[in-house]
């Protein structure tokens, strides 16, 4: 229970956040979002976008929670539950995000030394510099620790070789936080956290266009590529216990700890476009009974997993540490994104199938690609069967099965 | 586990360990042995009597604690680890349906028993073997009552019935124009069939009223099947660490680790719904309706799948009598078809969801 005096201060805050959301966030962005960007790229910023995002990257009220030393906001927790709250309330979106907000600024302010954070924080909170992330290799996917570009010590800086895949915005990004071997005779003890400029010579992108038709991520390729010795995050051989620490945020962050919650629930409920598009029965029931239950069951599962992620919040607030329910987040999470999905293209018949150009509405079209991007949800990130395997070891204690 | 107060945290811990200790699954299996024909257990409800339990949602002015429904949810769910056979699930929502009810004394009367354990109360509400919308057939003519009512869960040793009739919501003790015939099932607790003749009976409200009551009834069910099912699934994963089949443990085996990944991942999410719709009643929303019918779809497909998938995991072991697995099995099966099962209740969520 939080206390009287906690409550007042919040309150407190309340009243800031909304005179300063008044006099900063320009009217005519009311209702539009910038979510989709990380998967179709980043569009020309009009001035109030821009003005937008330089207002608030200059308060750091886009990473609240991190420390004002760094250019963060340097709110509690609850603060930045209510600043979230003044946003929505007045149709504000958070321009500054990616991957530097979600998983490398995390990570780096755990782990960087004070140079590097020094370098690196400030620019993602005023979304300045944009990252992507190194990790998966062609031989190294759910095997992550296979990975093989290696990075040969030459001094003063590592020569990095090899080729990453599936580099998310690799094609927008700036700078790539990436695992690389530094050492062939240990598995995971021989892999580094190495930060690399993509515009350094010997990086090569090409993006891989996807089922979906659009191209989120690429494939990078380096060559001789020259990497300064203060990019290194952490020690030599510590890149593995620092690169899992980092999916901890991105799973957080991909399950719904991150606003992709607010995604799920966005839009139309199915059984909404299910009486539009199929029509009811005489006491207001969807006519097809068999759509109908399992559109039930759907919703149902939606509810049930808003009840859990609500549950594992409050959890963690006052258990002070992290739930056991989180480990299911994001099967569960990409579990109800794809069922939404195809319960959207059946409801919809052929015309939830449209590619592009005329006869087909706008939503029609987006419900075709939402559809195929979805199916990237259960493999990115961990797949689906990695979730089980933690599960299964890490929280149920089952004995590895190599 | 939903954030609790220090009341709750203490007692789930003391239910815990009464579970435990006086009230393990052996107790119950002791019980259905002696086939007494009570079906549940006169000493281990003695001590929840002592122990104040069964006046958890009782007002304070009849004798109660006024905890809530979370704290009796708590309660219910560390006995349904154990299968341990008290009437708590029944005496609660008949316990509320009189003191949400317009008989003042009736409330002075009865409550301060039930609280207190001296009085078994039952809910006495489904006409056939299948909870639904129909209509009730019992009448009330001249304050006295007539109908049957069927598979009353703890009907073989109610004193006291909270009976729904065609017009609301009515409070009959036993005694004259009261008679029951015991329905022996597979989960070897009380049900029995009670025919009310000409009963006298008190009017506790309408039929608004009798909604309320089988919606509590609905969730507090819900609670023994997430205690069940976490105590199931234990019991599997345990089992799976210790069985030795091709040299090595079952737990080794990555498709039974799936298989237990998404049992654990379904017993999470039931966790919420469950727990969700507790502190629904304790905060009087309007959506109780919905929040027992998305907990009670949800806990019986859950504990089906763990109660089933307990009996397949334990191989040749679980299909014997003399494993707990069997015990579980066939409680699961009689909770998921109590107060509607999943199939009713999913219906009925989209009704209420307008579609």
């Amino acid at each position: 229970m939080a206390s009287v005096a906690a409550i007042d201060e919040t309150e407190t805050f309340r009243a800031e956040a909304r005179d300063w959301l008044a006099a900063n966030f320009p009217a005519s962005l009311k209702g539009t979002d910038n979510a989709m960007s990380a998967i179709d790229g980043p569009s020309e910023e009009t001035a109030d976008q821009r003005a937008w995002r330089e207002a608030i990257g200059e308060k750091g009220w886009g990473v609240p929670i991190w420390p004002r030393q760094y250019g963060g906001g340097g709110l509690s927790r609850a603060e930045a539950r209510v600043l979230q709250e003044e946003m929505a309330r007045i149709g504000a979106y958070n321009p500054i995000g990616g991957m530097g907000v979600m998983m490398f600024g995390p990570t780096l302010l755990e782990y960087g030394t004070e140079a590097q954070k020094q370098e690196h924080i400030p620019a993602i909170a005023k979304g300045e510099v944009r990252w992507c992330q190194g990790y998966s290799e062609p031989g190294a996917g759910s095997d992550l620790a296979a990975l093989q570009t290696f990075a040969e010590d030459k001094g003063d800086h590592y020569l990095v070789n090899g080729q990453k895949t599936w580099t998310s915005g690799g094609q927008w990004a700036d700078k790539c936080f990436a695992l690389v071997r530094t050492d062939k005779s240990k598995k995971h003890e021989g892999i580094s956290f190495l930060l690399i400029d993509m515009d350094a010579p010997g990086v090569e992108v090409k993006p891989i266009r996807l089922i979906s038709g659009s191209s989120p991520f690429c494939e990078t390729f380096f060559t001789n590529v020259k990497v300064p010795k203060e990019n290194l995050v952490g020690r030599e051989g510590e890149g593995w216990t620092i690169g899992k620490r980092l999916l901890q945020h991105e799973r957080s962050s991909l399950s719904g700890g991150g606003g992709s919650a607010g995604r799920l629930l966005a839009g139309k409920p199915v059984s909404e476009l299910a009486k539009e598009y199929r029509g009811t029965d005489g006491e207001g029931r969807l006519a097809d009974t068999d759509l109908r239950s399992r559109i039930v069951r759907h919703e149902m599962d939606q509810r049930a997993f808003m009840m859990t992620l609500r549950r594992a919040a409050l959890e963690a607030k006052t258990n002070q540490g992290p739930s056991a329910a989180t480990s299911i987040m994001k099967n569960v999470g990409a579990r109800i994104t794809q069922d939404k999905a195809e319960l959207g293209i059946e409801i919809m018949g052929m015309n939830g199938l449209g590619w592009e150009g005329e006869g087909f509405s706008e939503a029609e079209l987006n419900q075709t690609r939402t559809w195929l991007w979805g199916k990237a949800v259960s493999i990115y990130g961990g797949s689906s069967e990695i979730q089980n395997n933690v599960i299964a070891k890490r929280i149920l204690g089952m004995l590895d099965h190599q | 586990m939903a954030v609790l107060n220090d009341e709750q945290v203490m007692l789930r811990d003391m239910a815990r360990e009464w579970a435990d200790h006086e009230s393990p699954v052996a107790a119950f299996r002791r019980l259905r042995n002696a086939a007494t024909g009570v079906g549940h257990d006169p000493q281990a409800w003695n001590s929840v009597g002592q122990m104040g339990w069964a006046g958890v949602v009782v007002p304070e002015e009849y004798g109660g604690s006024a905890f809530g429904y979370l704290s009796l949810g708590l309660v219910i769910e560390q006995l349904g680890r154990n299968l341990s056979a008290t009437p708590l699930a029944s005496t609660g929502p008949a316990a509320t349906a009189i003191a949400m009810g317009e008989d003042e004394g009736a409330k002075a009367e009865w409550l301060p028993r039930i609280a207190d354990g001296s009085v078994i109360a039952t809910l006495a509400i489904d006409e056939g073997p299948v909870h639904g919308d129909q209509a009730y057939s019992a009448r009330v003519e001249d304050g006295r009552l007539s109908g049957t009512k069927a598979f009353v869960a703890e009907g073989d040793g109610a004193a006291l019935f909270v009976v729904a009739a065609t017009d609301g919501l009515y409070l009959v003790a036993d005694g004259e124009g009261v008679s029951r015939r015991t329905r022996a099932m597979a989960d070897a607790r009380s049900h029995a069939d009670v025919v009310f003749d000409g009963a006298p009976a008190i009017r506790l409200g309408g039929p608004e009223l009798t909604a309320a009551i089988v919606d509590r009834a609905t969730i507090l069910i819900t609670a023994e099947m997430l205690g069940m099912a976490e105590a199931a699934f234990a019991t599997t994963n345990d089992y799976l660490k210790t069985r030795v089949q091709f040299g090595q443990p079952l737990s080794t085996f990555q498709a039974l680790q799936h298989r237990m990944a998404k049992q654990f991942t379904e017993l999470e999410l039931m966790r919420s719904v469950v727990e969700g719709a507790l502190e629904a009643i304790d905060a009087g929303r309007s959506d109780i309706d919905q929040t027992a019918s998305l907990a009670k779809a949800v806990a019986s497909e859950t504990l089906k799948l763990v109660s089933r998938e307990m009996v397949q995991l334990h191989g040749g072991i679980g299909m014997t009598d003399e494993h707990d697995a069997g015990l579980y099995l066939k409680r699961s099966a009689v909770l998921e078809a109590m107060w509607g099962n999943a199939a009713y209740h999913r219906d009925r969520f989209a009704r209420l969801n307008g579609y």
